[in-house]
């Protein structure tokens, strides 16, 4: 039977680029493991904003990903992520190798509808000399010479996230975590699961209204209690991190990962 | 109860030296060491009358002053509202340069680190960059990086406010000279000899004949690293502030940092 995980999940499909939350953000776990489950949305390109963590290893995992574009992805105190860290050795996922505020100009650049953003920094690192879709230009308002990097801008096709609550007019409650808004502002399709859906209109009152995601930016909304186990949701609880030890130590092989991915179900989380 | 400081509070303590005069310090996640000694630094500033330290800890709720995102901390960065980081390093080599992403060649490596991270932003933007790294050891302090997350200097031309400061590593301090370019060892820890850091050190770097050690906290200092600024770290990192403790107090072996 279909349910609403299902119905967000179909909004993904082969090939699209997907832009996914830090590790602290709000990872929308539950939504995850059923993308996984269902297998459908293949190719994915990863926009990590600006980090990845389980969310991107377990996708990669999974067999999902063709693409990652990221400043880093590891599993924090549990150590390296060890599917990504093996696709990337042996080549079976592309890297677009960024550093956090150049995927934040990118993203800001398509908040603006501007084609790039100027950024300071990167030259001479090799995270530069190896995007050859970044260019390096003369600012044209310098009276001496003064090189300055430009960033495209990035167009996700989706942002996906998962946040303490909803209203019924389906604004979501963001508080300070402003980056969910960047990658709402600059994806064409913006996913959301939630703790709970209430009563209350955030938009009636000014203190919940400045920390909301407008429904405007929203594309659909579904309810997943504990949605982001076993990543922590800020506000809300911590993350659990011997479940994330645990993942580490078994995903060090494809044959641990898929054991653990059989026998670890992510949606009826304690 | 150890009197003297252990090797993990002479850490502790040289980097609330480098950290003298500054007013904003950021510290990344899971970085301990770094966190202590800032917590040390505005401690003692608050004891002397030096400016107000804030710190800033990502992926703190307690300890943060962000409420623009994840993008603040860089904007912050750029306006030149942050005087010190911390950055460690898979690899880091004699010119400053700094690696974060793997060892063998790009992209397709033998060993994968998670990425760079923010370096190649905050080491053109944040003037006191402090290079922390335990291990020193030739796998790690390299005579030439495998990638350049972050490069240690820059050509004339190329706007740049900030970089590597100091290099401080489980056995010894070293300072950055941007015009050599390259590091001096400033002192050694305890129990370390030169030969021994060069063994260690892939690349070549400044010394005194006889550089000097490392120099222990004074009393008032250690007993403030003790309470104070252990109960503070408690908050943020409390296995590492309990370990510490156990260390200190005996009840654990003493850790011989390589």
């Amino acid at each position: 039977m279909q349910d609403d995980l299902d119905r967000l999940a179909a909004y993904v499909i082969s090939g699209m680029r997907v832009a996914v939350p830090v590790d602290y953000g709000g990872v929308p776990m539950a939504l995850t493991r059923r993308l996984i489950t269902r297998g459908e949305a293949r190719d994915l390109h990863l926009i990590c904003v600006p980090t990845g963590g389980l969310q991107v290893d377990m996708l990669i995992g999974a067999g999902l990903v063709a693409m990652v574009e990221t400043s880093a992805v590891s599993l924090g105190e549990a150590g390296g992520a060890p599917r990504f860290n093996n696709a990337v050795r042996s080549g079976e996922v592309r890297m677009l190798d960024a550093t956090c505020p150049a995927i934040h100009a990118g993203l800001l650049a398509a908040q603006k509808a501007v084609p790039f953003m100027p950024m300071r920094g990167l030259l001479g690192s090799d995270v530069q000399a190896y995007r050859e879709d970044w260019k390096v230009i003369d600012n044209p308002l310098a009276e001496d010479a003064d090189p300055i990097v430009l960033i495209p801008a990035i167009h996700p096709d989706v942002a996906v996230f998962h946040a303490p609550m909803a209203d019924r007019a389906g604004n979501v409650w963001i508080g300070r975590r402003r980056e969910l808004a960047a990658m709402a502002y600059a994806s064409g399709t913006t996913l959301v699961t939630v703790e709970r859906i209430v009563e209350t209109d955030f938009m009636a009152d000014e203190t919940t209204a400045a920390g909301t995601l407008p429904a405007l930016y929203v594309t659909d909304i579904a309810q997943a209690e504990r949605g982001a186990w076993p990543h922590g949701l800020w506000g809300t609880y911590d993350p659990d991190s011997a479940e994330l030890r645990r993942y580490a130590a078994a995903a060090r092989t494809a044959e641990g990962f898929a054991e653990y991915m059989a026998t670890t179900k992510g949606e009826t989380a304690p | 109860m150890s009197t003297s400081a252990i090797a993990r509070e002479i850490l502790i303590v040289s980097i609330a030296r480098l950290l003298r005069g500054t007013r904003h310090v950021a510290v990344g996640a899971a970085s301990p060491i770094p966190a202590a000694g800032a917590m040390l630094a505005r401690a003692l500033a608050e004891a002397t009358d030096e400016p107000r330290l804030r710190i800033s800890i990502l992926g703190s709720v307690e300890h943060n002053f962000f409420t623009n995102g994840s993008a603040e901390l860089f904007d912050c960065a750029g306006q030149g509202r942050i005087d010190a980081f911390f950055l460690g390093g898979g690899q880091i080599d004699g010119a400053g340069n700094v690696n974060l992403v793997g060892v063998g060649e790009y992209p397709e490596m033998k060993v994968r680190w998670p990425g760079s991270f923010g370096s190649a932003y905050l080491y053109f933007t944040i003037p006191r960059v402090i290079l922390f790294r335990e291990e020193h050891t030739p796998r790690v302090m390299v005579k030439s990086v495998d990638f350049i997350s972050a490069p240690g200097t820059s050509a004339p031309d190329v706007w740049r406010k900030g970089g590597p400061y100091a290099l401080l590593s489980g056995r010894g301090l070293f300072m950055f000279d941007k015009d050599k370019p390259g590091f001096r060892l400033e002192s050694l820890h305890s129990g370390q000899t030169l030969a021994e850091i060069r063994d260690a050190t892939g690349f070549e770097f400044g010394h005194d004949e006889n550089p000097p050690e490392t120099a222990p906290p004074d009393a008032p200092t250690l007993a403030l690293l003790r309470g104070r600024v252990l109960d503070e770290l408690h908050e943020t990192y409390p296995d590492f502030a309990a370990g510490l403790r156990a260390a200190i107090h005996g009840t654990e072996p003493q850790e011989i940092t390589r």
